[in-house]
């Protein structure tokens, strides 16, 4: 009832756990099995092992979550090496989170990523916490559109480029990722935010600015894959603020053909299966034969 | 270790021991070492995150934790009363390498550090143990600990009880085989660096803002002597050495 098919990659349901909060599965995997995920979008890599960024990296604000971790990952290599035998050893759909500072490095990691067993490779243009690089291309249509060219002249996989909400126009960069090649589109990434501390008067991350996720964002959220499945024929993967299988489905209903589930993950670790969970029966409560009933139910 | 998440887990005890630190029991059947912690919330949706606070006593039937009020979280959770249900998931983290501490043992505390201290000195068998500790103005929870260690020496900021002065001035690490410690990161620095200095070997458990408390979010990462690690999910406890030398 629930199985989704995403740029030709089988899925069991369309729940994926979103990069950046499931690590590379083995965390969560001491909860629940996490062969239960319709996909996992591994945390974002780089070409290089990246330490991420110094001082605070979370700060909890009302509903919500900001970051400035910094891409902490152990490269691309060790990925290949360490940790997608593990995820191969799941049957879930693996999803590559591709991040990088050049337009080389992401093409040398494209290449790598080639030669894998992965089932999709989700461009990451959005990172709002790596200096020059991620956000710029995140914001800029125009240079998003040369990297995503780029990119997909190299790419073997089915490419998904993850859409930054900090986009100067969401509709106009998720157009220009379409006409570049993207397979598909994921939206949101966090939206860049601050927090200040009074009593150091001073930011409290050491890069100033950081990005929002969890519970406060989802209506934008929503707002933005509701306007980008108006506009674009490729599917569009939703997330952003997903708490409850009720958000999941509202995000189905926007458009979206499968949702990303991220911040929620930390607060209760099995929060995906609740969601599936609840997916399948309301569909059942519904009526519904297939998920694919209730996407885009809800345009107007 | 199994890791459970358990979402009403039977609050058995919730009480005030002054100075807005409490004590909380709770129904947990399942193994819970010392050092290690529950990311612990007793709420729906606000706030956010759930806390993590460290196992300050197990023993297969309860897990106990003492912690101190400081923001809307800990708030609610004092408000807690028996019948009333809590959500674990934990213990998580590495704790206390209780088997390889042998001897004269100092178990240094800063204020709340002392928590996860009790199931610590618990843990121990054969050993000599002298706990210094260190509060702002008053003691708590040291009943618990008198059948467990040879000698209790305490601080306070105020001088109201014990020594006028920091934890740190009551003892030489020289004195002693280990020393373990939790408390504020500016005492542990202090006393890991003259441990490492004397050769002392010694164990600190560290805190940090974290999300998840199972090393997915990358929050609490630390540089250490081994590269970057996780205080959640390779700590909280690690060698004095590896963070401070």
């Amino acid at each position: 009832m629930l199985k989704t098919v995403l740029n030709g990659v089988t899925m069991k349901n369309p729940v994926i756990a979103a990069s950046g909060t499931f690590g590379f599965g083995r965390e969560y995997d001491q909860f629940f099995d996490i062969s239960r995920l319709g996909g996992i979008s591994s945390k974002g890599l780089t070409l290089e092992e990246r330490f991420g960024n110094e001082g605070e990296r979370v700060y909890e604000t009302p509903s919500g979550l900001i970051n400035s971790i910094g891409l902490q990952n152990p490269g691309v290599d060790a990925f290949i090496r360490e940790d997608l035998p593990f995820l191969r050893q799941k049957d879930t759909a693996v999803i590559a989170n591709l991040g990088g500072s050049t337009i080389e490095s992401y093409l040398e990691g494209v290449e790598k990523l080639n030669e894998t067993d992965v089932d999709m490779i989700e461009l990451n243009i959005s990172c709002p916490n790596v200096k020059h690089g991620g956000m710029a291309l995140g914001i800029k249509c125009d240079i998003a559109y040369e990297a995503v060219k780029q990119v997909r002249a190299v790419c073997k996989k089915p490419l998904m480029v993850k859409l930054s909400p900090n986009a100067e126009n969401i509709v106009e960069m998720a157009l220009r990722c379409e006409e570049a090649g993207a397979d598909s589109l994921s939206l949101v990434n966090t939206f860049q935010a601050m927090a200040i501390d009074i009593y150091k008067r001073k930011p409290v991350f050491n890069n100033v600015f950081a990005g929002l996720s969890g519970p406060a964002v989802f209506p934008i959220a929503l707002r933005m894959v509701y306007q980008v499945c108006g506009a674009v024929k490729i599917p569009v993967v939703g997330l952003g603020g997903i708490a409850s299988w009720q958000d999941a489905a509202a995000f189905l209903m926007a458009g979206a053909t499968a949702v990303q589930v991220g911040t929620a993950n930390f607060v209760k670790p099995d929060i995906c299966l609740d969601i599936i969970q609840g997916l399948e029966q309301f569909l059942k409560e519904q009526g519904c034969r297939s998920v694919s009933e209730i996407i885009g139910a809800a345009r107007v | 270790m199994p890791v459970k998440h358990c979402e009403s887990a039977v609050v058995v005890e919730n009480k005030p021991l002054g100075n807005g630190i409490f004590k909380m029991i709770v129904w947990w059947p399942y193994p819970a070492e010392a050092g290690q912690f529950f990311m612990v919330r007793g709420w729906d949706k606000f706030p956010l995150l759930s806390r993590p606070i460290s196992v300050h006593d197990a023993d297969g039937e309860r897990v106990t934790f003492l912690y101190e009020v400081r923001g809307e979280g800990t708030r609610i959770l004092s408000e807690k009363k028996p019948g009333e249900s809590v959500e674990l998931s934990g213990p998580v983290g590495n704790g206390f390498p209780v088997e390889k501490i042998k001897g004269k043992v100092a178990v240094v505390s800063g204020g709340i550090g002392i928590a996860p201290l009790l199931l610590a000195v618990k843990s121990l068998s054969g050993c000599e143990v002298t706990l210094c500790c260190g509060f702002r103005n008053q003691s708590y929870a040291l009943d618990s600990f008198k059948p467990y260690v040879q000698e209790i020496r305490v601080a306070t900021d105020s001088g109201k009880e014990g020594h006028k002065g920091f934890v740190t001035d009551l003892f030489d690490p020289a004195d002693f085989d280990v020393v373990i410690t939790c408390g504020p990161e500016v005492m542990m620095e202090k006393l890991a660096k003259s441990c490492i200095a004397k050769k002392v070997p010694c164990y600190v458990s560290m805190e940090r803002h974290m999300a998840c408390g199972v090393g997915a979010c990358l929050g609490c990462t630390h540089h250490t002597a081994h590269g970057a690690k996780c205080i959640c999910k390779d700590g909280p406890v690690f060698e004095g050495e590896e963070i401070y030398a």
